[in-house]
C-alpha cells in the first residue's frame, strides 16, 4: 500500500495509536479497558506503520523481536505473581504501594504489572502475527538476519 | 469506607506457609523459563543449558511436593488469597503429585535427549521454549483444583504441542499436524462445552466443591449426561477406541523427541483427567456408564496390539503400544474399585516413563539403522550392544513381562478385573499384551537380531555406533527407573494404593480446600 495519503499520516496515525494505547491500559483498573485490549490496539498500530512502511522499518523501529517482547511480558507477568511469595501471601495477591512524587499519590500494584505483562504478550504476539503477514513473499519470514 | 468491613469472609489472612509454595512453583517456573528462552530466542547455544537446569529443578520441586503431600496431605493454595470456592485452587494430592513428579522426570530425558536429537534450526524454532510451556501446561493440568482451569492448562498444553508437532515444517508434519489439530480442538471443545453445563449446574468449578456438593445434585440434575460428556472429551485427549485415529496419524511426523514428549505425556493429561472427574467427581455416574467405558477399553487394547502388529514404520508401531496402554487404563476406570484405580495410576506411571523411553529407542534405532521401515533395518545387535540390551528390558516392560515394571500394573488390574467377574476385560488385558510382547519381539527380530539385509551404503546411515552420553545418559536412566519399580515394586505400590484411596475418598482434598468445612 504505497499511496502518499497513507505514508503521510501514518507516522502520526501509529505515534497516536501507541499512545492511546497505553491509556487504554492504565485506565483498565477501574474502567473498561486494559492490558489485552491495549496490546491489541498498538498491534494495530505497528501493523499500520508496517503496511505504510514496509516490514523491515518496523522491525528496526521496535529494536526488539516481537517474540521477546512478548517474552518479557510474559516474564513480569509472572514475577508480579511470585512477589507475593516475600510478603507471605499466596501467589497472585495485588500488592499495592503508594508513593508521593511531586505531592501526588501514586498508587502502584503489582495488578497493574501484571496488566502490563499482558500488554506486551498480546503487542508481541499480534505484532509477530501480522508481520509475518505482512512480510513480502520469498524474505526471509522470521527476520533473522 | 468508615464502616470496617469483615475480610475474612472473602480473603483468607493467614499467612500461607512456605511449603504450600511448592504447588504454584512447578508452573511458575516452566512459565518463567519459558518467558526467558523466548526473550534469548536467537542465543540457540544458551537454550538447552538453561532448559536443562529449569527441569532439573522441576523434578526436585515436583519431588518435594510429593514429599510434603506424602507427609502432610493433600496441599491448597488459593490464587490471590480469595476464598474457595471464588479464587482458583490450586490442590496437590497424591495422585497429581505423583503424576507431575513423573512428568518431569521424562520430560528432563526428553530435554537432554534432544540436545542430540533437535538441531540448531529445529532450537531457533523455539523447541525449548515450547518445552517448556508444554511442560507448564501437563504440570499445571496435574496441580490444579480447578475444572476450568484444567480446561485453561489443556490449551496451554495444546498450543504449545501444535508448535512442536510442526518443528521443521515439512509437509508431513503439517499433515499430521492438521489431523492432530482438529481432533484436539473438538476434544477441548466439548471439555469446554462440559464444563460450562456443569458451571451451570454447580455454580461452581472448584473441583472439592463439585465433589461435594455432588450428592445433593444426584436426584435432580442429569449428572450422568455431564459425566458422558467429560468422558468423551478425556477419551479423545486420550486417544480411545473409537476416536484413537488421529494418535497414528500424527505422533510418527515431528522429531521423534517431540512424540517421545507426546507419548509419554500427552495422552496421560487425558488419562489423569479422566480418573479426576470419574472418581473423584462423579462415582455414581461413573458407575452407571461402567460398561460402555469397559467396552471401549477392551476395544482400545485390541486395536493397539493389532494396529502395533501390523505396522512396518517403528514409530507408528510404538503409537499404537501407546494406544494399548491407554486401554488398560481405560480400564482400571471401568472398573473404578480402589484397587483398579490403583492400578490404573500404576500403570500410568509406568506407561509415561516407558513409552517416553520406546519412542527415544525409536529415534536411536533410526539414527542408528537409517531408516524407520522395519523391513530395512537390521544387525542392531552387532553394532550397538548396549543400547540393544537397554531396548530389550524396555520391550519387556512395554509387554508387561516379569520382572519389569509393565507387570504389577497389569496384575493389579487383572486381579481387580477378575474380582468383579469381568472375565471378558481381563481376557482382553491378557490378548492384549500378549500381541504387544508378539509386536516387540518382532521388532526385536527384524531389527536388532537378524542381520543388515543388505548393506547401506554409509551415505544413508549416518549414524556412527559410538556412544553419545546425551542419547545413553536419558536412556539409560529411564531404563534404570524401568528395572528398578519392577524389582521393588512395594513403595509404589503402597503410593498407588494411597492415592487411590484418597480419590474415592475425597475426605482430605476437601479438607485441604475448606478448611474446617468453611461456609458455602
Amino acid at each position: 500500500m504505497n499511496t502518499l495519503i497513507l505514508r503521510t499520516v501514518a507516522p502520526s496515525l501509529t505515534a497516536l495509536m501507541l499512545l492511546f494505547s497505553v491509556f487504554v491500559l492504565l485506565r483498565g483498573h477501574n474502567e473498561p479497558g486494559g492490558g489485552f485490549i491495549g496490546g491489541l490496539i498498538a498491534a494495530s498500530a505497528l501493523a499500520i506503520y508496517g503496511i505504510a512502511f514496509g516490514v523491515p522499518s518496523v522491525r528496526r523501529a521496535i529494536r526488539f523481536h516481537p517474540m521477546a517482547i512478548a517474552g518479557f511480558g510474559l516474564l513480569l507477568a509472572t514475577l508480579s505473581g511470585l512477589l507475593s511469595i516475600v510478603l507471605g501471601v499466596p501467589f497472585m495477591t495485588g500488592l499495592w504501594i503508594y508513593p508521593v512524587i511531586f505531592e501526588v499519590e501514586l498508587p502502584l500494584s503489582t495488578v497493574m504489572s501484571f496488566d502490563i505483562g499482558v500488554y506486551l504478550v498480546v503487542v508481541g504476539a499480534i505484532t509477530s502475527i501480522a508481520l509475518a503477514l505482512e512480510q513480502e513473499p520469498g524474505s526471509d519470514a522470521e527476520g533473522e538476519n | 469506607m468508615a464502616a470496617p468491613i469483615d475480610l475474612s469472609a472473602a480473603l483468607i489472612l493467614s499467612a500461607p506457609p512456605l511449603a504450600d509454595w511448592l504447588v504454584v512453583l512447578p508452573v511458575a517456573l516452566m512459565i518463567g523459563l519459558g518467558a526467558v528462552l523466548m526473550m534469548v530466542r536467537k542465543s540457540v547455544r544458551l537454550h538447552g543449558g538453561i532448559a536443562i537446569a529449569g527441569l532439573a529443578l522441576l523434578v526436585i520441586l515436583d519431588a518435594g511436593l510429593l514429599w510434603r503431600v506424602w507427609t502432610h496431605g493433600p496441599v491448597t493454595m488459593v490464587m490471590g488469597r480469595w476464598l474457595p470456592p471464588f479464587g482458583i485452587a490450586f490442590t496437590a494430592d497424591l495422585f497429581g503429585a505423583v503424576m507431575a513428579l513423573a512428568a518431569a522426570i521424562v520430560a528432563l530425558a526428553a530435554g537432554i535427549f534432544a540436545l542430540s536429537d533437535i538441531d540448531a534450526s529445529g532450537r531457533r524454532y523455539g523447541f525449548y521454549p515450547f518445552l517448556m510451556l508444554l511442560m507448564a501446561g501437563v504440570t499445571g493440568a496435574f496441580l490444579t483444583g480447578d475444572i476450568f482451569n484444567l480446561y485453561v492448562w489443556f490449551e496451554v498444553l495444546l498450543i504449545s504441542s501444535f508448535g512442536l508437532l510442526i518443528l521443521g515444517s515439512e509437509p508431513e508434519q503439517i499433515d499430521g499436524a492438521l489431523k492432530y489439530a482438529v481432533l484436539n480442538l473438538i476434544g477441548t471443545t466439548l471439555f469446554l462445552i462440559a464444563v460450562g453445563y456443569l458451571y451451570a449446574i454447580f455454580g461452581t468449578l472448584n473441583m472439592a466443591d463439585i465433589a461435594r456438593k455432588a450428592a445433593g445434585l444426584r436426584e435432580t440434575a442429569p449428572l450422568t449426561t455431564l459425566t458422558a460428556l467429560f468422558i468423551l472429551a478425556f477419551a479423545m485427549k486420550a486417544a480411545a477406541f473409537p476416536v484413537n485415529f488421529w494418535l497414528p496419524a500424527s505422533y510418527h511426523t515431528p522429531r521423534v523427541t517431540v512424540s517421545a514428549l507426546f507419548g509419554g505425556l500427552l495422552t496421560k493429561v487425558g488419562i489423569y483427567s479422566l480418573i479426576r472427574v470419574t472418581i473423584m467427581l462423579f462415582p455414581v455416574e461413573r458407575e452407571a456408564l461402567s460398561l460402555i467405558v469397559a467396552l471401549s477399553a477392551a476395544l482400545t487394547m485390541l486395536v493397539g496390539a493389532l494396529g502395533a502388529l501390523a505396522q512396518n514404520d517403528i514409530r507408528r508401531l510404538v503409537g499404537y503400544v501407546v494406544i494399548a496402554g491407554i486401554g488398560n487404563m481405560m480400564a482400571g476406570v471401568a472398573i473404578g474399585t480402589p484397587a483398579a484405580v490403583s492400578g490404573a495410576i500404576l500403570y500410568a506411571l509406568h506407561s509415561v516413563v516407558t513409552m517416553t523411553a520406546l519412542y527415544l529407542v525409536a529415534g536411536e534405532v533410526g539414527r542408528l539403522g537409517g531408516t524407520w521401515a522395519l523391513s530395512g533395518l537390521g544387525g542392531l545387535y552387532r553394532k550397538a550392544p548396549w543400547f540393544s540390551g537397554a531396548a530389550f528390558l524396555l520391550f519387556l516392560a512395554a509387554s508387561g513381562l516379569p520382572p519389569l515394571s509393565g507387570l504389577w500394573p497389569k496384575v493389579a488390574l487383572l486381579k481387580a478385573s477378575l474380582d468383579i467377574g469381568a472375565w471378558w476385560l481381563a481376557a482382553a488385558i491378557l490378548v492384549s499384551a500378549f500381541l504387544i510382547t508378539l509386536a516387540l519381539a518382532r521388532v526385536f527380530l527384524l531389527a536388532f537380531w537378524r542381520p543388515q539385509p543388505e548393506p547401506v551404503p554409509e551415505a544413508a546411515a549416518p549414524g556412527g555406533s559410538a556412544v553419545d552420553w546425551r542419547i545413553a545418559l536419558p536412556l539409560g536412566c529411564l531404563t534404570g527407573l524401568v528395572v528398578l519399580f519392577g524389582l521393588l515394586p512395594e513403595p509404589l505400590l503402597g503410593l498407588a494404593q494411597t492415592a487411590a484411596e484418597g480419590l474415592g475418598e475425597p475426605a482430605a482434598y476437601i479438607q485441604s480446600v475448606f478448611p474446617g468445612g468453611a461456609a458455602r
